[in-house]
């Protein structure tokens, strides 16, 4: 037992970690390598964003990558504005976005010398959900406005005014944190400005199954997230329909995409960094078949694909930058 | 009392006597003290049931949602947004790169700091004094703060290392170097006075006394606060997520200078998604965690006993 052994232990095991985790890179390369036939394209693409869109992108990386094996592709979900922060500094060559770029967002990427190309990439539809046992059915901007807006919201469902229904519960609201492209979207379409809102509601930050819990458990809960939150919970809440001054349109691949689901209804994006094109050979075959395959790919896991027109109004700006 | 004979019958009423005066003595007083005792005792075998009862949970709840997907593909697996072919392959190898320069980090300096601080400062220098404080200090800080501290520092600015295996590690060894230097010097405090003396003594140097005498004894205290730090490290997600830890990556991180995923980031991902196969795909994740967190307490404990000096 003395000093030198043990710090020949210590740096063993290090260079153990060491061993297999080249090992395991090593294994995994050459099974790619055997499993398809590789294009010759290679490359890295770093990718961050709105955990909104992200799992589009990985799914499309995914695909993408048993074509193109030597192109090495991470996608980060840190949020739209958290996302821009690398974008606009160069450390990203793509950004997914639930929202449109900000102003201070624009500032800061010219600051940094970067530009971009807005591509979208899929539809969402904000739902709001009820409780099953909540028996009214649609609601008004005015009347989400009563309940979410910033000054005193009424605190039972009795006291909102002209519902299809008679509710006597008390209101317990769910919602996303403040950091959250889907916060921002909301507050902006119910209340007419951007991040404001009651404070009084159950704040689950990027953690939406918390709002499936909450809503599920609550005779008098109401709350909101993106389109593939509510369809996977089908049964066990229900999504008010929303009258956004042209009558109750229920969310929908189809009422999203020709557009009469109003508000709520938004395009998703990603941004394309458009002085790496040339720089990284990867990035333009990527975007094109992103584009290409979004419309396949987004069904299968949850998302309102591109109308046609969108996609092809996508397909020119990516063939075009 | 050699004489003394307890069979008789004598002796047996005076051992009766006897005992009855004892009993009677001393169960009077304290009978309050004794439902105290009991009472205190059952308190604190209560608070540890809490606590086990909230393990025994944690494994338990993980292990049945997550026993479908307890299998060899989920070691094989990589990410993926399809929870049927989602795995944690990728995310173990970074966890594995992560770690393996962490250790290299947190050893020497550690291990190093301690060895200063006991043995080549005065005690109670002012010097000494303030350091402790301030590391006693850093250990008490949110991880969070570490993140924003690697992206400011090592991601972006002086260092520049970018968003890649060794800003993480750089990072997390930050983060745990607080643990390693604090128990490090215990362990070398914990080192009788009188070998150092008796080391000195026979004319060795100070660096001599260190290398052959205080190191060695203190080895098993030490290799235990290592151990633990790395066991912190290997869980912490907070401070990786603002260095750019991909949750999705389609490659296997492959060096200090790659880009990386982790498995407590896959986990948190998983438990996010809308899918309730990601939710059972995170129970399963979880066991594994916990697996390998075990796994190297049960190692640490070991290593403690196996070293283990009395005096």
């Amino acid at each position: 037992m003395n000093s030198r052994k043990f710090f020949a232990t210590t740096s063993a095991l290090a260079l153990l970690a060491v061993g297999v985790a080249a090992c395991g890179s090593d294994d995994s390369t050459s099974s790619d390598g055997s499993s398809s036939t590789p294009t010759g394209l290679s490359g890295e693409l770093r990718i961050d964003g709105s955990s909104t869109v992200g799992p589009l992108t990985q799914a499309v990386a995914e695909q993408f990558n048993a074509d193109n094996p030597d192109v090495e592709i991470s996608v980060g979900e840190s949020g739209t504005g958290g996302g821009f922060e690398k974008f606009c500094a160069g450390e990203t060559v793509m950004n997914d976005a639930s929202r449109q770029i900000e102003p201070e967002e624009e500032a800061l990427c010219k600051k940094g010398g970067v530009s971009y190309e807005e591509v979208q990439v899929a539809n969402d539809a904000l739902t709001v959900v009820l409780n099953n046992e909540n028996p009214v059915t649609c609601l008004t901007v005015d009347q989400l406005a009563q309940i979410w807006g910033p000054d005193n919201p009424v605190s039972s469902w009795s006291d909102v005014t002209d519902l299809d229904a008679d509710f006597s519960a008390e209101i317990e609201r769910f919602g996303p944190g403040t950091d959250s492209g889907t916060f921002d979207y909301f507050t902006d379409a119910v209340n007419g400005e951007e991040g404001v809102q009651t404070k009084d509601y159950n704040n689950v930050g990027e953690d939406d199954n918390q709002t499936v819990t909450g809503v599920e458990g609550s005779e008098g809960g109401i709350g909101y997230f993106g389109y593939s939150y509510y369809t996977e919970n089908e049964g066990n809440l229900k999504a008010a329909e929303i009258d956004g001054g042209d009558g109750c349109v229920a969310p929908s691949d189809e009422t999203v995409q020709d557009g009469s689901y109003q508000p709520l209804g938004r395009e998703l994006y990603t941004y394309i960094n458009t002085d790496m094109l040339q720089s990284n050979d990867a990035l333009q075959p990527f975007a094109e078949y992103y584009v290409d395959n979004a419309v396949d790919i987004a069904p299968q896991i949850g998302f309102i694909p591109m109308t046609e027109e969108q996609q092809s109004a996508s397909a020119s700006v990516v063939s075009g930058g | 009392m050699s004489d003394f004979d307890p069979k008789t019958a004598r002796a047996q009423v005076a051992i009766a006597g006897a005992r009855g005066v004892t009993a009677g003595v001393l169960s009077d007083q304290p009978r309050k003290d004794v439902v105290r005792n009991g009472l205190f005792g059952s308190l604190l075998f209560l608070g540890i049931m809490i606590a086990l009862a909230g393990l025994a949970l944690l494994v338990g709840d993980n292990l049945i949602k997550g026993w479908p997907r307890l299998n060899m593909d989920l070691l094989t697996n990589g990410t993926s947004s399809l929870p049927a072919n989602a795995g944690l392959h990728s995310a173990i190898i970074g966890t594995l790169w992560i770690m393996a320069f962490v250790i290299l980090f947190i050893v020497p300096l550690g291990v190093g700091s301690a060895v200063f601080l006991e043995e080549f400062t005065g005690k109670e220098s002012r010097f000494a004094r303030a350091v402790e404080v301030n590391v006693q200090n850093l250990a008490a800080v949110p991880s969070i703060i570490y993140g924003l501290l690697g992206l400011a520092f090592i991601a972006r600015g002086p260092l520049s290392l970018g968003f890649t295996v060794i800003t993480a590690s750089i990072t997390l060894a930050l983060l745990v170097l607080p643990v390693v230097i604090l128990v490090s010097r215990e362990a070398i405090r914990a080192v009788p006075p009188s070998i150092r003396e008796g080391s000195m003594a026979l004319g060795a140097t100070r660096l001599q006394t260190v290398r052959r005498q205080i190191l060695p004894a203190a080895i098993p205290g030490i290799a235990t606060g290592i151990i633990l730090a790395i066991s912190r490290a290997i869980g912490e997600t907070a401070p990786l997520i603002p260095l750019g830890a991909a949750t999705f990556v389609t490659y296997d991180p492959s060096g200090p200078m790659s880009g990386f995923t982790a498995m407590p980031l896959v986990i948190f991902n998983w438990v996010k998604q809308p899918q309730e196969e990601f939710q059972v795909l995170a129970a399963a994740g979880i066991v594994v965690l916990l697996a390998v967190l075990i796994a190297m307490n049960s190692f640490a404990i070991w290593l403690r006993n196996r070293y283990e000096q009395r005096w």
